[in-house]
């Protein structure tokens, strides 16, 4: 089974800090790491490799510097690599990043045909979840989005049934293969990677591809290939108001009790 | 079947990187094994780098390391609660290439000379623990990490693990340390725009100034304090020998909040804003706590051979001056295809010949002389504080009843035991 994942290099958005003027996130402030959801997709395309044999090949876009995702998807298991770096791809919304990523997986499919697609459910960045589907859309395949559980493979008749995780509960489908899966960070726990897979990485040195490697028409890359409008980006406003309630612990107990039960009406039937 | 290296160096460090950029230049397969997520992320020093022992491994870094300023003046402070006794030197030569140290961000060096070595051919891995070396025979033959098939082979292993060496301790060339023979430093780095500094400190830009405060700023305990200037932020922080804190019961944090409220002190970082908070291990035991650094197919460098001279603020230059040492080394030991300690040992005679090992010697009983007398810190410094106080301050007395007041305050202590104690303070400074 040849399985492409789809991973993209995010800045940690648990220590980004916004601009205060532009309010666009201040990159420079936080390090760079592997979309989480992406490293759960590399782990699953790699439990599924050792189950059914076959091949792992992480395919990324981005500057340069992206290569590190794919070295760190190398030490999660993954066999190569393919980064996709051209400055025609710079600006592009999750349309023209979709196409992009198409044409390379396509290009890769050239050498081996590809079964199943992984992604994660969305990046942390952007929080779009749109690549994903995209990319299955451009395929023609169909889209298996949110899956936190793979239940089952048939090799006898490929077809992969999976769980997804739905707002009220969850749902069970199957999906012949080819297919894009997107999954959850409930999926599996990533596991420690073993010390040869780290020297392997280590030693590693991605393919790049730029848009002489593959076929793309340049009006649907970068600025130009991108419809979306940024309407406006702010910051939430920051909490205000609020008070400050001191005294003794029992003080304090009691002020709190008497806000809870008399003003906000906790436990009255029908509040005050 | 697991890999085999020429050389797997233990610690991506300044000693670690040294002999990496070293070996690898040299053509030798070789691997660093670092715990922390890239290298310089665990470790920690006042942030002052030394630029001879760089400039022999990478001569063009002034083009590409990441320096923080080139220091043109060194200011030293006798501190007391009230007031200060000063003295410094300003050369604004250093101002210019090829300068003679700098403050730098470990964080951020540490991973560029790790990078520099892998542009040379070496194997770098982050997020491993190297458990235990792997002793077969009696000799070093790998090492063991913390992964699933964690093992790898190597003839010679280099360990540059940092102040603990607990490998070194595995193999028994050092004893668990004593609380006498570390500090602690504890920092802070203090966000304030270049312009503010500059002012503070009476700099142009891209001039840098460190100040080492003694007396006040560590309650007379053995140590210093420290204030360094960078770019866009100040490294404050204090070291106190681990043995002074836990005897007198003083916690670190507390200590550097102290010395940061400090009148003669706070004005300098007044208005920054917190931007990192470290704390580390710094070894000061010096000469006498130098392990056995040889072994058969193992050789140690750096901070676990406890390589730092207290008294002159330097480490990071001894770390790499022994990598190269050690890396040198196991490149002779690979042409002769000898990895016995008898050839091994060619790195600990070169380190104790170059000045690595004749500066720990020469102040071999410093640190353990004001560790065991404390009156240096806690009497003489506030005493040099009074007379200096007493000498400047014009109050119609004349200067030799003024002298005589001060000689009176020597005598309070004892001629005789001041005689002493400068006689033994030259004994070990000599």
């Amino acid at each position: 089974m040849h399985i492409v994942v789809c991973v993209k290099q995010v800045p940690d958005t648990s220590v980004v800090k916004l601009d205060p003027v532009t309010n666009t996130l201040d990159r420079s402030s936080a390090p760079s790491i592997i979309n989480p959801y992406d490293a759960h997709a590399v782990e699953e395309a790699v439990r599924l490799k050792k189950k059914y044999g076959g091949k792992v090949t992480i395919v990324s876009m981005g500057p340069p510097m992206a290569t590190a995702v794919i070295k760190k998807s190398i030490e999660l298991g993954a066999d190569e690599g393919v980064l996709i770096s051209d400055r025609a791809f710079a600006g592009s919304d999750t349309l023209a990043t979709s196409y992009a990523l198409t044409q390379a997986i396509n290009k890769i499919a050239e050498k081996e045909p590809v079964d199943l697609i992984f992604a994660g459910k969305q990046a942390i960045d952007g929080d779009t979840a749109q690549v994903g589907p995209g990319i299955a859309r451009r395929m023609n395949i169909p889209v298996l989005a949110q899956v936190d559980k793979v239940e089952s493979y048939s090799q006898d008749n490929n077809v992969i049934r999976v769980r997804r995780k739905l707002e009220d509960g969850h749902e069970i489908v199957e999906s012949k293969l080819p297919c894009l899966i997107t999954v959850e960070k409930e999926i599996n726990e990533l596991t420690y990677s073993p010390l040869t897979n780290m020297i392997k990485a280590a030693r590693y040195e991605p393919v790049i591809w730029t848009t002489n490697d593959i076929e793309v028409d340049r009006s649907q890359l970068g600025l130009k290939g991108s419809p979306t409008v940024v309407g406006k980006i702010f910051a939430p406003p920051k909490q205000s108001g609020g008070e400050k309630i001191e005294g003794t612990a029992q003080e304090v107990v009691d002020i709190v009790m008497d806000k809870l039960i008399n003003v906000h009406g906790l436990f009255a039937k029908e509040g005050v | 079947m697991a890999e085999k290296f020429d050389v797997i160096i233990v610690g991506a460090g300044p000693a670690g990187s040294a002999a990496a950029n070293v070996l690898a230049k040299a053509g030798l397969k070789v691997i660093m094994i670092e715990r922390g997520e890239y290298p310089g992320a665990k470790n920690v020093m006042g942030g002052v780098l030394y630029r001879h022992q760089l400039q022999e491994i990478i001569p063009d870094f002034l083009d590409e390391a990441p320096l923080q300023r080139p220091i043109v003046e060194q200011r030293f402070w006798m501190l007391d609660e009230n007031s200060a006794f000063q003295f410094g030197h300003k050369d604004l030569s250093w101002a210019k290439p090829p300068h003679n140290n700098f403050t730098v961000f470990r964080a951020q060096f540490d991973q560029w000379f790790a990078k520099k070595a892998v542009e040379q051919g070496a194997l770098l891995v982050n997020e491993t623990v190297v458990t235990e070396a792997i002793v077969e025979d009696g000799r070093v033959i790998g090492v063991r990490t913390d992964r699933p098939d964690g093992d790898i082979y190597a003839d010679i292993v280099i360990l540059a693990d940092g102040v603990n060496s607990l490998l070194a301790k595995q193999l028994g060339f050092h004893k668990e340390l004593k609380t006498s023979e570390v500090a602690l430093a504890t920092m802070q780095v203090i966000n304030l725009p270049a312009e503010k500094i500059e002012d503070r400190f009476n700099l142009e830009p891209n001039q840098g100034a460190t100040i080492e405060v003694f007396g006040d700023s560590t309650k007379g305990m053995v140590g210093t304090g420290f204030i360094y200037t960078n770019k866009d932020s100040i490294s404050i922080g204090t070291g106190t020998l681990l043995s002074d804190l836990v005897k007198n019961n003083v916690r670190p944090h507390e200590l550097l909040e102290t010395f940061k409220q400090h009148p003669m002190v706070r004005k300098l970082i007044e208005g920054g804003e917190p931007k990192e908070y470290l704390a580390h291990l710094i070894p000061e035991g010096g000469y006498h706590s130098i392990p056995k650094l040889v072994g058969h197919g193992v050789m140690v460098v750096g901070d676990a051979a406890q390589l730092v001279n207290g008294i002159h603020r330097e480490g990071s230059n001894l770390a790499m001056a022994s990598g190269k040492l050690a890396a040198e080394t196991a490149i002779m030991a690979k042409e002769v295809n000898d990895f016995s300690e008898n050839v091994l040992d060619t790195y600990r005679i070169k380190l104790m010949e170059s000045f690595v090992g004749q500066d720990l010697k020469k102040y071999k009983d410093a640190t353990h002389m004001m560790a065991k007398q404390p009156q240096y810190f806690n009497e003489y410094l506030p005493l040099l504080n009074r007379a200096a106080s007493e000498m400047f301050t014009v109050d119609g007395t004349s200067k030799w009843d003024k002298q005589k007041k001060i000689i009176g305050m020597v005598q309070e202590r004892g001629m005789f035991k001041t005689a002493i104690d400068l006689y033994r303070m030259w004994k070990v400074m000599k």
